[in-house]
């Protein structure tokens, strides 16, 4: 590959890739994604090898894809150019589907997606409800390119983005992320442009830019998602933000036992810079910025900007008092600008398609869309996309297709362990940052977790705490003792030492970790049990006045012996 | 415990001493001994010129490492937030019951290692439990029994739900 030097070359080369793919055979993809490739291991050989062995090798070819995000249905085998949606595929499906997908152009009935409401057969993914009802920006090509391939990228209109935003002055750039209304996909939900114009604007030789992959949030999994499916869509993110900011080099920061995201991003890096549009002169302007990948060894309080500055330091991530901002003191003390993957994936669509086209997706305040891992007891499972603004009750049902099992909902935990559990009475509560705040929740990173008539809210909050209270880096003493004492009154309530008072303790607890913690791990790490308190109060008062577990989860073996 | 400090200095001399390249070469250095070894750390803070407190602390501090021998096999049960919703922790109860080990033990035969991580992302498989890199999904406590089965035969469980 020569390197490209002009955003006219860039046009021109992806209209050659185009015009190549006008004529190529069939695309068959199969889910490379984690849940998939649990099980799809040997789906690509066994078709590869079907094809050949049936003379029909030159009619299609077989693409490795990320998670395209309807996990419960995988392992999932999509067949171009239709789309024609296979679920649940095996090895031995394989010559079946070759022989008449490939063979005789027929479809493959009993593999379709069968809608639990109708009992009717599904044969394109678009028809989907799981599809059909999200609305999806980030997640659009996850499923359809191969992410290895930097051309599948750019015949998807990759790079656009990049190449206008070089055309503009880097303040214009930053003035269009002000514009679209772009919000930290993090979980904070401050406005990107502003941050970028902070660091913009701070003294300093060297600026740096980071990429919070990290995702240490349990029960979420939508980031590594979308560095495996769509690794360029952040690397062009952040090339657009180096030229607005004035950064020379950035870091991607993913967790070390994602090997496989690790390398997917590596090699995207790569090519990226074979292509010239990372190192020196990107796109021939003049205009440099170099990326690397830096790995995380494994800490929650990482979320934290300055923590996870700490650790890419080579130091313990221990959180420092904020102001000064890393937008003017960030790694090595100079200015940084940090944002999560989704916010930087979003970027690249703001500059091909503008701002205004972008802000009039989701709410007045909280614009575009965004991504959840939805799990727990919902029977969809999986990847969804949505606009802000949408109801949690149309993920839940429309979406996810409800509670699995029949069973009744109890409870919807954004914001994984900073987040709040919220009621069914609360389902119609509209998907922004502010309504959720409003509830005692939060938006969070994105997990998405369901909870039915089987779960606990009182162990639920235990478990949560246990988690924020191995998590705290113990540096402040609200967090550090905190969230040891609010565990160890959950851990009681729960078998059966909970006394009169234990309740109000721990809302004082939680109201002094909000006022004291240093850090948003300290200062969120109450919500999960504030929440459920005030929700689920009567559960509370079930197991410390009538030392019983309405959900019957809890000292199930004491009760036994009674 | 003797290890050998030619490999840690070549795992050094690969990553450089700039304190940024610590995470890496701890990873690194884990990767081939299996946990941290005291010399080994003690050999980077000499080699990075720093007291050996501080490259202690980094080890200390992350999940990622440890400061113990681990065993030949690691198992690890997640515990994050879909998969608890799912009973996984009744997997980490039986994988305990089978080995007489909590999480964080290793096996007295030094066979296997149990640990407990966050969430390593297959939440709609839940409960998942890895063992040696390969992922397992639904298991059931039946399901743990055969699969620890196979390892110690030294084959690699194919089990699927």
């Amino acid at each position: 590959m020569t390197r490209l030097d002009t955003a006219a070359e860039l046009d021109k080369h992806r209209e050659t890739i185009l015009q190549a793919r006008s004529t190529a055979p069939r695309r068959i993809t199969v889910c490379g994604g984690r849940s998939c490739a649990t099980q799809s291991d040997g789906l690509q050989t066994a078709l590869e090898n079907a094809l050949k062995q049936s003379g029909l090798a030159a009619q299609a070819q077989v693409v490795v894809t990320g998670c395209p995000g309807f996990c419960e249905q995988g392992p999932l085998v999509v067949i171009g150019p239709e789309r024609i949606l296979y679920t649940k595929v095996t090895p031995t499906d394989v010559p079946e589907i070759v022989a008449q997908t490939i063979g005789q152009k027929a479809v493959v009935e009993r593999l379709l997606y069968q809608d639990p409401q109708t009992g009717k057969r599904i044969v394109h993914e678009s028809d989907v409800p799981f599809y059909k009802e999200q609305h999806r920006l980030l997640l659009k090509d996850n499923g359809i390119i191969d992410p290895t391939q930097i051309e599948d990228y750019i015949a998807q209109g990759g790079y656009k983005g990049l190449a206008r935003a070089l055309a503009m002055t880097p303040e214009s750039v930053v003035q269009e992320i002000k514009r679209s209304g772009l919000r930290g996909r993090g979980g904070a939900g401050f406005p990107a442009g502003l941050k970028w114009e902070t660091c913009r604007q701070a003294q300093g030789d060297v600026k740096y830019l980071i990429c919070n992959a990290d995702e240490a949030n349990p029960g979420a999994f939508q980031d590594r998602s979308l560095v495996e499916g769509n690794p360029h869509s952040i690397v062009e993110g952040m090339i657009i933000g180096a030229f607005a900011i004035g950064a020379s080099e950035g870091f991607v920061y993913i967790r070390h036992d994602y090997p496989s995201t690790v390398e997917i991003m590596q090699q995207a890096i790569q090519q990226a810079g074979e292509w010239g549009l990372l190192g020196k002169k990107i796109l021939g302007s003049g205009f440099d910025f170099d990326l690397h990948v830096h790995l995380s060894a494994g800490a929650f309080v990482c979320g934290e900007e300055t923590a996870l500055i700490a650790s890419i330091e080579g130091r313990v991530s221990e959180p420092v008092p904020r102001p000064p901002f890393p937008a003017e003191k960030g790694l090595w003390g100079k200015p940084t600008n940090i944002n999560n993957a989704k916010t930087w994936a979003s970027v690249p669509h703001i500059l091909s398609h503008g701002a205004d086209w972008y802000a009039k997706l989701g709410t007045e305040k909280s614009k575009g869309t965004t991504v959840f891992s939805l799990g727990g007891k919902i029977n969809h499972a999986g990847l969804v996309e949505v606009p802000m603004g949408v109801t949690l009750r149309h993920i839940i049902y429309d979406i996810g297709g409800g509670i699995r099992g029949g069973k009744k909902f109890k409870a919807v935990q954004p914001g994984g362990p900073s987040g709040g559990c919220i009621p069914e009475n609360l389902l119609d509560l509209p998907v922004d940052y502010e309504s959720l705040t409003a509830a005692g929740s939060m938006m969070g990173s994105g997990g998405l977790i369901v909870m039915d008539e089987d779960t606990c809210m009182v162990e639920v909050a235990r478990y949560f705490t246990d988690f924020n209270r191995v998590e705290s880096c113990g540096k402040c003493t609200a967090c550090r003792e905190g969230v040891r004492q609010m565990h160890a009154l959950l851990t009681g309530i729960t078998t059966g030492q909970g006394k009169a008072g234990d309740i109000e303790l721990l809302e004082e607890l939680g109201q002094a970790l909000k006022d004291g913690a240093l850090c948003g791990l300290g200062k969120a790490a109450p919500n999960p049990v504030l929440t459920t308190i005030r929700y689920f109060r009567n559960e509370y008062e079930a197991h410390i006045r009538d030392k019983q577990c309405p959900a019957k989860v809890c000292y199930q073996d004491a009760a036994g012996k009674e | 415990m003797e290890i050998e400090l030619a490999k840690v200095d070549s795992i050094i001399a690969k990553h450089g001493t700039d304190q940024r390249a610590l995470t890496s070469l701890l990873l690194e250095i884990q990767d081939e001994f299996h946990f941290l070894p005291q010399a080994a750390l003690e050999r980077i803070a000499e080699k990075m010129q720093v007291p050996a407190i501080q490259v202690y602390q980094v080890a200390r501090f992350y999940k990622a490492f440890s400061l113990k021998p681990r065993g030949k096999h690691l198992i690890s049960v997640c515990a994050g937030t879909a998969c608890h919703v799912q009973a996984g922790a009744t997997l980490v109860e039986k994988v305990g019951q089978l080995l007489h080990i909590v999480p964080g033990e290793t096996t007295e035969d030094e066979q296997f290692t149990l640990e407990t991580t966050n969430c390593p992302g297959s939440c709609p498989l839940g409960p998942v439990m890895i063992v040696d890199g390969t992922y397992h999904s639904r298991v059931t406590a039946s399901q743990v029994e055969q699969i620890i089965q196979q390892r110690r035969a030294g084959k690699e469980a194919t089990l699927h739900d």
